[in-house]
């Protein structure tokens, strides 16, 4: 056979235009789903890991403005298992600690620094300042200030709402923390409140105020309850890294 | 006896479809506003409405001023070609191209000078980047894409555009979705998913826009009058199918109600970085290189009076381009806790990916045997392929930054942010202003474009900007990535985060400069777009007839 008639055979795909559309389609559907299908089976990529839980209704409304701003352009939340990343910034992510964000928020570029473990690294004061003018806490600093969000009242009367479409995409919030969302929303935020309850739906959740303004539950107060428990859900004194290779 | 019988005239099923379809929707986004949970929705719905019924305007006023027949398919054996939403395509391209470049010097001036953002919600940088990257890549490329492609799937098919509002539909509705897109982000409208921010009703809408786009494409190459679908639009087809596969994988989402802008994606954690990725890489894989492919292997032929160099290897690029491509998104997420053996796998396929880069890039170039001279007298050319050599250049960068010991060093950097640029300027900018030079002369029936003289400074103001915002872009992220893994003698960190913040402060400043003089190139190249429209030396002759390609 000679070589010319190996090459009138691709004829098929220039006359036939759904003959071209068909062979496209499988071609580019191959590597898709053998590097995506197996994600949703493997244990290194499901499997549970204890102290993960899903964010309380403060949380996911200071998540949201997160997403709102665009943080993610600048601030990555994936430690790497590289050595100077994990003195920089503590033990290497694992998958299960993004496992209830939708959509994952790993970012890509590192303008400001990672911040997958900042919860509980600067107090939230610190962090109220710092968001309301970086450079007065970090003078070279190229963060752009939100003022607004410390004045801004927080918008969450539909949180509720929320939970119940993360709830039908695979969250485990049961109907008690739909129940309670509200609940625990100004629960959170509120200064010397009994968290007993709160705590009991979701571990280890800090409840104070947290942007310094105890009358009125700001947009700064859902952020800055996001970012202190940033990475703090696993206890990596009992994490067995070993159960967990990747 | 022998009188023409003119038919009665009546509307098309299209037309009175559309105008139920469109006061339909109007009268739904009028009760949406009304019962939306944000202001920021009810405006958009309001946005809606507004458009639903001025369309149903235009459409009932075209109906009215329309003769009874629809325009032929063929004057005098000649096809009549449908070029107005072409037209219209071309100058929203070079709109949105001048927004977009001027949306980026911006935000590279507020990371230089912080104070730039003015405290100010709607422009601040986390909003202004996705509004940059949103409207160069889908707004300007988008539309550069629609608009080469409406013309090139015309003239390769000897055949006039499918569909008699389907082609203005797709154009309209393209550049809608565009406005949606991006005045969300503004408001803070956002699904804070990199390159896919648009929330649940902007990507049904898309998606309803990018079938009929499929159809419009599909019908016209149905009619053609050649045997042979000509090699552009094979990727114009690959990059159409793909990009739709994508957006539906990756934007899967479910809203919280149909009152509330707001969804959450299906997917999370590592399988949401996985879609992501998957979707991230091949839209620049199958939007921004297969699309912008395709106007190579028009555009650079046309230009250069040279057939395409090889058509087998034409073949072989294609199918090697598109199969290899897909796997290539897990070099996004090197050492994170995506299991390695896709890490792996993205590296290796991405490496194996250069190949057939090189394939096409080659076929590019060596069109132009024979016509090398034309590289001195034409700047149009000179653009063109400088493109691919650039094209060539970040194809090469590309899988270099994929293997793992390199981007344990490149990733989160400004490398990433350079080695784009050099892509997104170098190859599909220039790409588009090459065929956007050859097309408006081709469009609005004129000898040439008004200046040759301007698009040389076009090409080497721009071109300076490149090489300034390329390099300063390697040297702050190399110098980044060098910084953060610094160990002293005592085995400590050396620097702190923001001492290397202050190195890269410089180095913003002169990629500010890069852009200003890219987006002043642009600025020279509206102007003589005006210029050639309104002034430039009529031919009676559409000047594209006599050179339509064999094939």
């Amino acid at each position: 056979m000679s070589a010319t008639s190996i090459w009138s055979k691709h004829a098929i795909f220039e006359k036939h235009s759904i003959f071209l559309l068909l062979g496209v389609l499988i071609v580019i559907s191959i590597g898709g789903l053998v590097e995506i299908v197996p994600l949703f089976y493997l244990k290194s990529t499901i499997e549970k890991v204890d102290g993960v839980r899903p964010y309380t209704p403060l949380e996911l409304a200071g998540r949201n403005i997160y997403l709102r701003e665009g943080c993610y352009a600048c601030h990555s939340q994936m430690i790497r298992p590289l050595r100077d990343e994990v003195e920089r910034y503590g033990h290497y992510s694992l998958a299960a600690e993004s496992m209830y964000d939708h959509p994952f928020q790993w970012g890509s570029k590192r303008t400001g620094p990672d911040i997958a473990r900042v919860g509980g690294k600067y107090s939230d004061m610190w962090q109220l300042e710092h968001l309301n003018n970086p450079r007065s806490v970090v003078p070279a600093s190229i963060m752009p200030g939100y003022p607004w969000l410390a004045k801004t009242p927080l918008s969450a009367k539909h949180i509720a709402d929320d939970m119940k479409v993360l709830r039908a995409e695979g969250v485990p919030y049961t109907d008690e923390m739909i129940a309670s969302a509200q609940d625990d929303l100004k629960l959170q935020a509120t200064p010397e409140a009994d968290a007993d309850a709160l705590q009991k739906r979701y571990p280890k959740a800090q409840a104070r105020d947290f942007d310094g303004n105890p009358e009125t539950l700001t947009e700064a107060d859902a952020l800055i309850a996001y970012l202190q428990q940033l990475g703090t859900q696993v206890d990596f004194k009992l994490y067995d890294n070993k159960a967990n290779v990747r | 006896m022998s009188t023409v019988q003119t038919p009665a005239k009546s509307m098309t099923g299209g037309e009175l479809g559309l105008i139920l379809v469109f006061a339909a929707l109007g009268f739904f986004s009028v009760v949406v506003a009304a019962k939306a949970y944000t202001p920021e929705y009810a405006f958009h719905a309001y946005l809606f409405a507004a458009a639903s019924i001025a369309t149903v305007f235009i459409i009932g006023n075209r109906y009215m001023d329309r003769p009874a027949e629809l325009p032929p398919q063929t004057i005098d054996g000649k096809p009549n070609y449908n070029m107005l939403p072409v037209k219209v395509g071309t100058l929203l391209a070079l709109f949105w191209g001048i927004a977009g470049f001027l949306i980026g010097v911006i935000i590279a001036l507020q990371m230089a000078f912080p104070l730039l953002n003015f405290d100010l919600p709607w422009i601040s940088f986390g909003r202004l980047r996705p509004l940059h990257t949103s409207a160069v890549i889908f707004a300007f490329g988008g539309n550069v894409l629609i608009a080469s492609s409406f013309y090139v799937v015309q003239r390769t098919s000897h055949a006039r555009l499918a569909g008699y509002l389907a082609p203005w539909f797709v154009v309209l509705g393209y550049n809608f979705f565009i406005v949606i897109a991006g005045t969300g982000y503004l408001l803070g409208i956002t699904q804070g998913k990199e390159y896919a921010e648009p929330e649940w009703y902007a990507d049904l809408w898309l998606t309803i826009v990018w079938v009929t786009y499929f159809l419009v494409f599909l019908g016209t190459v149905l009619k053609r009058k050649e045997p042979h679908i000509y090699v552009a639009n094979w990727f114009y087809f690959a990059f159409i199918l793909t990009i739709a596969v994508l957006h539906l994988g990756n934007n899967a989402a479910i809203p919280v109600s149909v009152f509330s802008p707001k969804s959450y994606i299906v997917w999370s954690g590592v399988q949401d970085a996985m879609v992501q990725w998957w979707y991230g890489h091949n839209a620049v894989g199958f939007f921004l290189t297969a699309g912008f492919l395709a106007l190579m292997y028009y555009f650079i032929p046309k230009r250069a009076e040279r057939p395409v160099y090889s058509y087998r290897l034409s073949i072989v690029h294609f199918w090697a381009l598109i199969f290899l491509y897909i796997w290539a998104g897990p070099h996004h997420l090197h050492y994170t806790a995506l299991p390695d053996w896709a890490q792996t796998l993205g590296m290796t396929f991405s490496i194996i990916l250069w190949m057939p880069s090189w394939g096409g890039m080659i076929n590019g170039l060596m069109t132009l045997s024979g016509a090398w001279d034309k590289l001195r007298t034409d700047p149009v050319i000179r653009m063109m392929v400088v493109a691919v050599a650039f094209y060539g250049m970040a194809t090469f960068e590309g899988p270099m930054m994929s293997v793992k010991s390199v981007n344990s060093l490149s990733h989160y950097t400004e490398w990433g942010i350079g080695h784009v640029h050099s892509g997104a300027l170098g190859w599909v900018a220039y790409i588009s202003f090459g065929a956007i030079y050859c097309l408006v002369p081709w469009l609005w029936n004129k000898r040439e474009m008004y200046s040759m003289k301007a698009i040389e400074w076009h090409f080497w103001i721009s071109t300076l900007g490149i090489v300034l915002y390329i390099s300063s872009m390697w040297v702050a992220g190399i110098l980044q990535g060098l910084m953060w893994r610094a160990y002293t003698s005592l085995g400590f960190l050396e620097y702190s985060f923001i001492e290397t913040v202050e190195a890269i402060h410089p180095l913003y400043v002169i990629r500010a400069v890069g852009g200003i003089l890219f987006l002043a190139g642009a600025l020279i190249m509206a102007w003589n777009v005006v210029m050639t429209i309104y002034r430039a030396e009529t031919v009676s002759q559409p000047s594209g007839v006599a050179l339509a390609p064999a094939e």
